[in-house]
């Protein structure tokens, strides 16, 4: 492997680690905060993709698509956390996997009755769907330096929402003890709501990310639910800053894996890197709460 | 788009079939009774776009042939296998023993299929395949009552291999799932490929990223790139492989199933200037094509892939040699030999099967282009092998009828 | 002796107690022994094939349920365990009739080895994962459970000798010391009595010492450590207990199939044995079951009403869970509770 390749595969490797993180973001927030497993976050991820695609196709313009695909997911969450998932908080985990396991064939099959079963396009405008020459030996697909750019974006403004404003302090206030937190006249229910809706909108982002580079198809969630779940539990449950560094790790691994290892090693190497690292810490590198 | 699926194919169904709408555990023999042929595909999941392609052209065969075979009434089943090999299996035996069907077709893939075939050939059924051609099928384990009516799956990368060949390309970089489908092709490719290879990579069936293999390929500088990626990987592959700006520096060759009318709305403009290797093409000149295109548009309002057109072929396959025997499959060694000497217009123009029950039939190439109507069609560019059977006829020891 | 070590069943004690208790299932194994005659009578032999898939699977989750239900583990790695006793039964089939030995070994289409052999190979599986994976519990528990099963899925698709993706076809005549039990009506016995037996076993095992010390540290594993007891030992001896049965159960699908691939393996099936335990009911041995064979039976009828049956499906689960927190078994009346299965 040439030094430029190595470098290439290495910004891949970073690449596919962001836009994991992505995926991860919003799991691993619900996760931390209301204790909340929930399955459903793929089917958000592959209602964000649809929305954005279809947003496309009508306005033909990139960036109200966006706007309207992640608010609408951020709603879609909403609607789902008010009516079915509010009562499972302070449920066991089991029934919340299961529930959001219920709503997963739900949405696949609402997305197939809506937009049929042929994959969809989503459409990059001009400038994002070619690629740009970053050294002499290495050509880069443009959007995935926006995807690289967002995951970062992203990364930093929670990291200061959590740490560094009053909202955040409420969230881990109410991650950490409930009953006090509603004492002191925070709005436990708004909060997790919000902290929900959020959760949901950082999911449809990374679907239409996603969707831009892979395919736009029904059950296009359920291969990422695993990752997202991989990097959350490596992280450290409700860790932002462990779901990043883990997110990198994986994405590295799982690419120089797929180059270096024959292909069904190249599968199990992340499973592999998880039993490895729940085996050494069993909290994940970053445990919350510990 | 499904209700669409719905009522055409109710419409077949209203003129010419009757679904057996009674309930699975029913009983249905009696004297005299109609044909009865299940028809399993995958409908479920993302792959469903596939199962409705195929069960689509199936429809549109009967819709053709109209409320008889060979004088006799017909029944068809259907079945969803959702692409997993043990529903695919338990699908197949529902239909084997609470509906007795005796005539089966319509499974896409080979794990499927291979789950499958061998309650449906134990039980005395006939299996007419409409895509899957999995190599074990057309050598060792090849049956009396086993036809593949598409291919046998090395046959299109051989053509793709002849292609190249031709046109002396040298360094060739090959990719696909590592799954036996997959080894098959490279197989197929590599028989009439003698050139280098620059790799053979196989990758995790059903990955969704390949920056790193797309990496890979472009510092390995190869003359052309062949891959076999099905379904939504193709969909992923291509859209990857044109924002990397390799279209235009590296061509793009495949075989059929990963670049058809299944998947060119979702990749768009991206796949314009890729190479197909196949056995079909919408612009086949044959008169049973235009008709058979011309309709499907008209009754399904989309262009047919590949995987329509061969069970379009399958349906009237059946239809054939059914009418040949008039009506009495039971008699299974004459249906055999109808179904081994079959004549019908294919879509394809000339068609016959080997002694292992595989096509003998042209492979061509076609680009992709954008038609009159702006749509992306794969359009014909040469016809590379004439009159192909398949490599296994020697591994097959074909039992006497 | 403290409080929560105290044998506590009464049901045991008497014979109407133990039939108060446990109508539920008796009734349910009655039903299901009818089954073939039933089928005889309609003429519809699918009908048994489908209850004997439907009989295998409520073997899984009632040992799934052990460790889930009584002991708070949330596996997700049955799949791979029931993969391994129907690999075993497979591959040495595999090697009988193909006269090649297996490394050193010849192989067997004889039961009486192949499923001993198969039980005890999964067994040993589980006592390799369940000594990593039992370092962690909650959420992490459930994760690196699934990383094992999709460790396993891996391997067997990598395995090209025994077919790799398309599974391996078992082309030699099984036998069980030279009875022929593949007849679907006998098979289909042996498989409901290897469930009663199962159910019996799992139900004495509950309410043993062993049990009592099991459920104990699934709500307040302090508590035990406190009283100078190692839960980890009682939690690791149960994982294997469960994946050796699970073993069993996927031998007897390997023989009743006469296939076997990796999708048997693959973690949404390990994902269907928790639905089956949980919607069937945690609370109770029994429970299970119930949730086996409704699930099978939609899986069946659904797809065949309309090609959207995932939406009825996923709505029928989510009212399920929302509405009978005991799962299907709480039709028959409430039990009490057991252990914070899952929590």
């Amino acid at each position: 492997m040439s030094f430029s390749l190595f470098i290439e595969q290495l910004l891949n490797g970073v690449q596919f680690g962001v836009m994991l993180f992505l995926i991860s973001a919003g799991l691993t927030l619900v996760f931390g905060i209301m204790n909340l497993i929930n399955l459903a976050h793929g089917a958000l991820y592959m209602s964000g993709a649809f929305i954005a695609a279809a947003m496309i196709k009508y306005t033909g313009n990139f960036f109200v698509a966006v706007v309207v695909a992640v608010v609408a997911t951020a709603g879609i969450g909403a609607v789902m956390e008010r009516l079915i998932l509010r009562r499972f908080y302070a449920r066991d985990h089991l029934d919340q996997v299961l529930v959001t396991f219920g709503l997963i064939l739900v949405f696949n099959d609402l997305v197939r009755l809506v937009w049929g079963v042929v994959p969809v396009q989503l459409r990059l405008p001009g400038p994002f769907s070619g690629s740009v020459q970053l050294m002499a030996e290495v050509q880069y697909p443009a959007f995935r330096l926006v995807i690289l750019a967002v995951g970062l974006l992203v990364a930093l403004g929670l990291y200061f929402v959590v740490v560094h404003t009053r909202i955040g302090m409420w969230i881990r206030a109410g991650a950490s003890n409930r009953p006090m937190a509603s004492a002191l006249g925070v709005d436990v229910g708004l909060i997790f709501s919000l902290v929900f809706a959020a959760g949901a909108a950082l999911a449809g982002l990374a679907g239409l990310m996603a969707g831009a580079i892979s395919s736009v198809q029904v059950g296009m969630g359920e291969p990422v639910l695993i990752l997202a779940l991989v990097v959350t539990v490596i992280g450290g449950i409700g860790s932002i800053r462990g779901a990043f560094l883990a997110a990198l790790i994986i994405g590295i691994v799982d690419t120089f894996g797929r180059v270096l290892l024959p292909p069904a090693l190249g599968s199990m190497v992340i499973f592999m890197l998880m039993a490895a690292i729940l085996a050494w810490r069993p909290k994940g590198l970053f445990p919350v709460n510990a | 788009m499904q209700g669409h699926f719905h009522k055409a194919a109710l419409a077949a169904l209203a003129g010419s079939v009757s679904l057996v709408a009674q309930p699975w555990f029913a009983t249905a023999a009696f004297a005299q009774a109609p044909i009865k042929i299940g028809f399993v595909t995958t409908m479920s999941g993302p792959e469903g776009v596939i199962g409705r392609d195929i069960a689509d052209g199936f429809n549109l065969a009967l819709k053709h042939i109209g409320p008889k075979m060979g004088g006799r009434d017909y029944q068809v089943v259907y079945g969803d296998d959702q692409v997993k090999p043990d529903v695919g299996r338990q699908v197949v035996d529902k239909m084997l023993e609470s509906d007795k069907v005796q005539i089966m077709s319509g499974i896409i893939f080979s794990n499927v299929l291979l789950a499958s075939v061998k309650p449906i050939l134990d039980a005395g059924a006939f299996y007419i395949s409409a895509n899957a051609g999995p190599t074990a099928m057309a050598g060792k384990q090849c049956h009396p009552h086993f036809f593949g009516v598409a291919f046998q799956n090395d046959n299109n990368f051989e053509g793709l291999g002849q292609y190249l060949k031709d046109k002396g390309l040298k360094k060739i970089y090959f990719l696909a799932p590592n799954y036996p489908a997959g080894k098959d092709m490279a197989a197929g490719f590599k028989r009439f490929y003698k050139g280098e290879m620059a790799a053979e990579v196989f990758t995790a069936f059903g990955q969704l990223d390949y920056s790193a293999e797309i990496a890979q390929l472009r510092a390995a500088k190869p003359d052309a790139v062949v891959m076999f990626y099905p379904g939504g990987m193709g969909i992923n592959f291509v859209k990857q492989y044109s924002q990397a700006g390799l279209m235009s520096q590296i061509p793009l060759f495949t075989g059929p199933g990963t670049v058809d009318q299944t998947t060119l709305p979702a990749i768009g403009e991206a796949a314009l200037g890729m190479y197909i290797g196949a056995m079909w093409t919408e612009f086949g000149e044959n008169p049973a094509n235009k008709k058979f295109v011309a309709d499907f548009e008209a009754s399904y309002n989309r262009i047919p892939s590949q995987y329509a057109a061969m069970s379009y072929d399958t349906g009237r396959v059946i239809n054939a040699a059914v009418e040949a025997v008039g009506g009495k499959i039971e008699d299974k060694a004459a249906f055999q030999k109808a179904l081994e000497n079959v004549k019908f217009d294919s879509v394809r123009g000339s068609f016959k099967f080997t002694p292992n029950h595989f096509p003998v039939q042209d492979y061509h190439l076609a680009q992709i282009e954008k038609d009159s109507k702006g749509r992306l069609v794969g359009a014909f560019r040469q016809t590379v092998l004439k009159d192909m059977g398949n490599a296994y006829g020697d591994d097959c020891k074909m039992p006497a009828p | 002796m403290p409080e929560p070590m105290k044998h506590s069943a009464p049901e045991a004690s008497s014979f109407a107690g133990a039939l108060k208790s446990t109508w539920p299932i008796l009734v349910a194994l009655g039903a299901l022994a009818l089954v073939p005659t039933i089928s005889a009578a309609i003429d519809n032999p699918f009908l048994i094939r489908l209850f004997t898939r439907a009989v295998i699977f409520a073997i899984v989750a009632v040992a799934l349920n052990f460790v889930l239900g009584f002991g708070a583990m949330v596996s997700m790695m049955h799949a791979a365990f029931f993969g391994i006793g129907a690999y075993v039964v497979a591959i040495l089939a595999f090697h009988d009739f193909d006269g090649a030995p297996l490394w050193i070994f010849p192989g067997t289409s004889n039961l009486a080895v192949a499923i001993p052999l198969a039980v005890l190979v999964a067994a040993f599986g589980a006592l390799l994962t369940g000594v990593v994976s039992l370092r962690t519990s909650g959420a992490y528990f459930i994760m690196i459970t699934l990383a094992f099963n999709q460790m396993l899925f891996y391997f067997f698709v990598a395995l090209q000798k025994y077919g790799g993706d398309d599974g391996l076809q078992i082309l030699a005549d099984l036998n069980f010391a030279g009875l022929n039990i593949s007849k679907r009506v006998t098979f289909y016995y042996v498989a409901l009595g290897v469930l009663a037996a199962s159910l019996i076993f799992f139900g004495r095992l509950v309410n043993s010492r062993f049990g009592v010390i099991l459920r104990a540290t699934a709500q307040n594993e302090r508590r035990v450590v406190a009283l100078g007891i190692s839960p980890l030992r009682y939690k690791l001896a149960a994982f294997v207990i469960s994946g050796a049965v699970t073993g069993l159960a996927g031998a007897l699908w390997a023989t009743g199939q006469q296939f076997v691939s990796p999708s048997d393996v693959s973690w949404v099936r390990s994902a269907d044995y928790v639905v089956m335990a949980v919607l069937g009911g945690m609370a109770r041995t029994w429970g299970p079951v119930f949730g086996a064979v409704v699930i099978v039976l939609l899986e069946a009828l659904l797809p065949s009403a309309t090609q959207f049956w995932q939406l009825p499906f996923g709505i029928i689960v989510i009212l399920i869970v929302v509405y009978l927190q005991g799962g299907l078994a709480d039709l028959f009346g409430r039990a009490r509770p057991s252990s914070g299965g899952g929590r």
